[in-house]
């Protein structure tokens, strides 16, 4: 701590080229910051994925309906608790850039399987009473700036109506927010019941997937293929995997993103390190003198070694921080953005984490080879150079 | 006139002179290179993601094609049409015929589950069931290997991009629809396009594997002549028998890449500039130092009577010239690396994957050293004004 003074005077020598290589560091500290949000948006519902949650779908294909009697049948099957399932509205309120989920669900046994969303006890009540009831999550409901006793008309683009049409009206009776940060609050959710009801041509007694809540999550795989077994050979065959693996499938699907953010992260940090070990390597060669002094007046080797290591760790350090804060900052507005298209856009915890320790370790790098050089100066050669 | 002629002859030589110094700071200069490389190989391999995806999607659609929705339906998958509908469709004037009839191909489109090969998981994959007018349809249609499927048979086809990234659909191969195996029996090109990424089959046997009855998703039809649409579409619209939406092919294609291209133009220019923010801060210190550095002789120069603005331009020269350096590399780093990268993704207008090829274009690549110039003037402009500016004096005290 006692040489902090001196580390600092070293950055200020030259004031210019200290800021541009900081402003630097916190560029790339914010691009960092970003793509973990992005990354985070794409991938993060795996994390938050329920270990003791199955999902079942039809084996061919998810747009493949099973039929709403396979509930009964999958929770008498040993190992799982309970089943409920959803079925893919595929609604569009207004416009459809205005995306967002919307299921038929069946109230009480959706939320005990889903305890991630917090529904207040007297808006489950009106819920239960309410047969054309529906409830949003925060996201949508401050989005479009629905309230509690609001009537919303959407356009289903797959189920029609009683009268033919696709137009559906929705009560709103409550609005659920979620446990977790990452939850995700954008669906809306209604009842089975009027859905089934209501809607004409095909699929009726039929319904898009389940979830299954098993009793151990260790026998996740044993209860999977046990549901799976008996399915087999019928007209719906189905395929059941954990929660988590079904995620990671769908963000699959997008293409290989943890892939491309890497790529694009690397490109970044080895643009720059350069930078900054250049400016080190020039800092370091232009105080050989300065340094020969240092030993003169008994600085030892791995002191001096120390010094300029902690002025290349302190430089990245400050701009990582720097950058790690501007992008928390500006996270809030972008989502507010990207609200239909990345619903859960937010600085992650553990990105924070990393990022502080990326820039510590951009220091060590970009510092040891001046570091070294600078330890091996000789005194008299280095005064000589003065 | 000798007096340009002069001013020229001054820039030369100043420039002349950074050049010949280059090699003592190669450090900070490679850094610079390198820097502007990173951005421009970013900027370029983000953007190829979009003009790949795009490129499928224009060459999919031809402007004398049109595709029969039901009015609503955005796409393919919520579309639905009974056959008393696609046969009034089929033989509303403005089809182009040839003696089997009108070209036109009712068709059924779903998604089965099949592995991607690289990732091994679960992707929807596109399966559409054709009738015979399908071929003229899309006339760019080739068979590259095996066969065509025989009708009325439980037989497809598989189109070359799907057949690169997903598992089991080599011909010889079987895949499961519904509760039956079907042997691949052919693969198919057809220039790149989205159909590139489907499976194909006859639509009657589709039809009874998904207890469809006698319905259909969409028609395709090749009209008489790209004009010929607005009345055909009018024809259609228009007949009280009929609920349909009429879309020409190009503009159906060309909408459901809109939402994609939008996104990675927009991920892709924003990491980037945030990128050439950097580079510039690079550049910057490069060309302070090698001002710095060079103070002296700049300070000489002029008071032999070399001009200050030619001291400018030619140390713009200079760090234009090694940001070009720096373009031309990041440009070649990306084509190598992304050009014809083979991928697939997520369409979400039609809920299944999209096979592409990345394109690293002459107008990307373009666009990409443009960036690197602009970045090479702003990290010049700076440090040369200061130095231009320095009094004389001053230049020649320091050291």
């Amino acid at each position: 701590m006692k040489y902090l003074h001196l580390v600092w005077s070293g950055l200020c020598r030259k004031k210019l080229r200290t800021s541009l290589t900081l402003l630097s560091i916190v560029v790339a500290f914010v691009l960092f910051g970003f793509l973990a949000a992005v990354q985070e948006a794409l991938v993060g519902g795996v994390a938050l994925a329920g270990a003791d949650r199955l999902i079942v779908r039809e084996k061919v294909s998810i747009i493949n309906l099973l039929p709403i009697s396979y509930e009964e049948r999958m929770e008498r099957i040993p190992g799982v608790d309970f089943a409920t399932h959803q079925t893919w509205f595929g609604g569009i309120y207004q416009d459809p850039k205005n995306f967002f989920m919307q299921n038929p669900v069946e109230p009480e046994k959706f939320l005990k399987m889903h305890p991630e969303f917090i529904l207040p006890p007297d808006q489950l009540k009106a819920w239960l009473e309410t047969r054309t009831g529906a409830i949003v999550g925060r996201r949508t409901a401050d989005r479009f700036h629905w309230k509690v006793g609001d009537k919303v008309p959407i356009q289903s683009s797959i189920w029609s109506n009683r009268d033919g049409s696709r137009h559906w009206d929705f009560d709103i009776v409550g609005i659920f927010d979620g446990k977790e940060k990452g939850t995700d609050t954008t669906p809306m959710f209604f009842r089975y019941d009027y859905f089934d009801e209501g809607r004409q041509g095909f699929g009726q007694g039929e319904v898009g997937w389940y979830t299954i809540r098993i009793k151990d999550p260790s026998q996740a795989a044993e209860v999977a293929k046990r549901v799976d077994a008996e399915f087999e050979n019928s007209s719906a065959e189905t395929k059941t995997e954990p929660e988590g693996a079904f995620i990671q499938a769908w963000a699959s699907q997008i293409g290989n993103i943890v892939f491309i953010v890497a790529a694009i992260l690397s490109a970044v940090f080895f643009t720059i390190l350069l930078v900054t070990g250049n400016t080190m390597a020039q800092a370091v060669r232009e105080r050989t003198g300065e340094i020969g002094v240092l030993k003169a007046i008994g600085f030892t080797n791995r002191q001096v070694l120390f010094l300029v290591l902690a002025e290349s760790c302190l430089l990245t350090v400050i701009g990582g921080v720097v950058g790690l804060g501007l992008a928390r900052a500006v996270t809030p507005v972008m989502a507010a953005q990207l609200s239909g298209l990345l619903p859960l856009f937010f600085f992650p915890a553990s990105a924070l984490l990393l990022g502080f320790g990326l820039s510590f370790l951009l220091g060590l790098v970009t510092g040891i080879f001046p570091a070294i050089s600078a330890m091996r100066l000789s005194v008299a050669d280095s005064l000589r150079r003065m | 006139m000798s007096g340009l002629f002069n001013w020229f002859l001054q820039i030369g030589s100043i420039t002349k002179f950074g050049l010949m110094s280059l090699p003592q700071r190669r450090g900070s200069a490679a850094a610079t290179i390198i820097g502007i490389a990173g951005v421009v190989a970013v900027l370029v391999g983000v953007l190829s993601i979009a003009a790949g995806f795009k490129q499928a999607m224009t060459v999919s659609g031809s402007p004398d094609g049109a595709i029969i929705l039901r009015s609503g339906a955005d796409s393919e998958m919520v579309s639905g049409l009974g056959r008393d509908e696609t046969r009034i469709i089929a033989d509303t004037p403005g089809i182009a015929r040839n003696d089997q009839g009108p070209l036109a191909s009712a068709e059924l489109f779903v998604i089965i589950d099949l592995p991607k090969i690289s990732t091994g998981t679960d992707a929807n994959v596109p399966l559409r069931g054709v009738e015979a007018g399908a071929f003229q349809v899309r006339d760019n249609l080739k068979i590259i290997e095996g066969r065509k499927f025989d009708w009325g048979k439980n037989e497809v086809i598989v189109g070359r991009g799907a057949a690169r990234e997903f598992a089991g659909l080599q011909v010889g191969s079987n895949i499961k629809v519904g509760r039956y195996e079907w042997p691949v029996v052919g693969i198919f090109s057809a220039d790149g396009g989205a159909a590139e990424s489907e499976i194909w089959t006859d639509a009657r046997v589709l039809q009874a594997a998904y207890n469809r009855g006698d319905s259909f998703q969409s028609v395709s039809v090749k009209l008489n002549s790209p004009g010929a649409f607005q009345a055909f579409k009018d024809a259609l619209t228009s007949n009280p028998q009929l609920n349909v939406q009429v879309i020409r092919q190009t503009d159906y294609y060309t909408q459901q890449s809109q939402a994609i291209t939008r996104l990675v133009t927009t991920l892709g220019f924003a990491i980037a500039f945030l990128m050439a923010v950097g580079a510039v801060f690079g550049a910057l210190n490069t060309m302070y130092s090698a001002v710095a550095v060079r103070s002296r002789e700049i300070g000489t120069l002029r008071a032999l009577g070399f001009g200050g603005g030619a001291v400018v331009v030619s140390l713009l020269l200079e760090s234009l010239l090694l940001a070009l350096v720096g373009g031309l590399i990041g440009g070649g780093l990306a084509y190598a690396a992304f050009n014809n990268f083979h991928t697939s993704t997520m369409n979400f207008q039609s809920f299944s994957q999209l096979t592409f090829a990345f394109r690293v274009t002459p107008a990307l690549l373009v666009r990409g050293i443009t960036w690197a110039a602009v970045i090479g003037l702003i990290g010049g402009l700076f440090p040369a004004i200061r130095a231009a500016r320095l009094p004389i004096t001053v230049a020649l005290r320091e050291l």
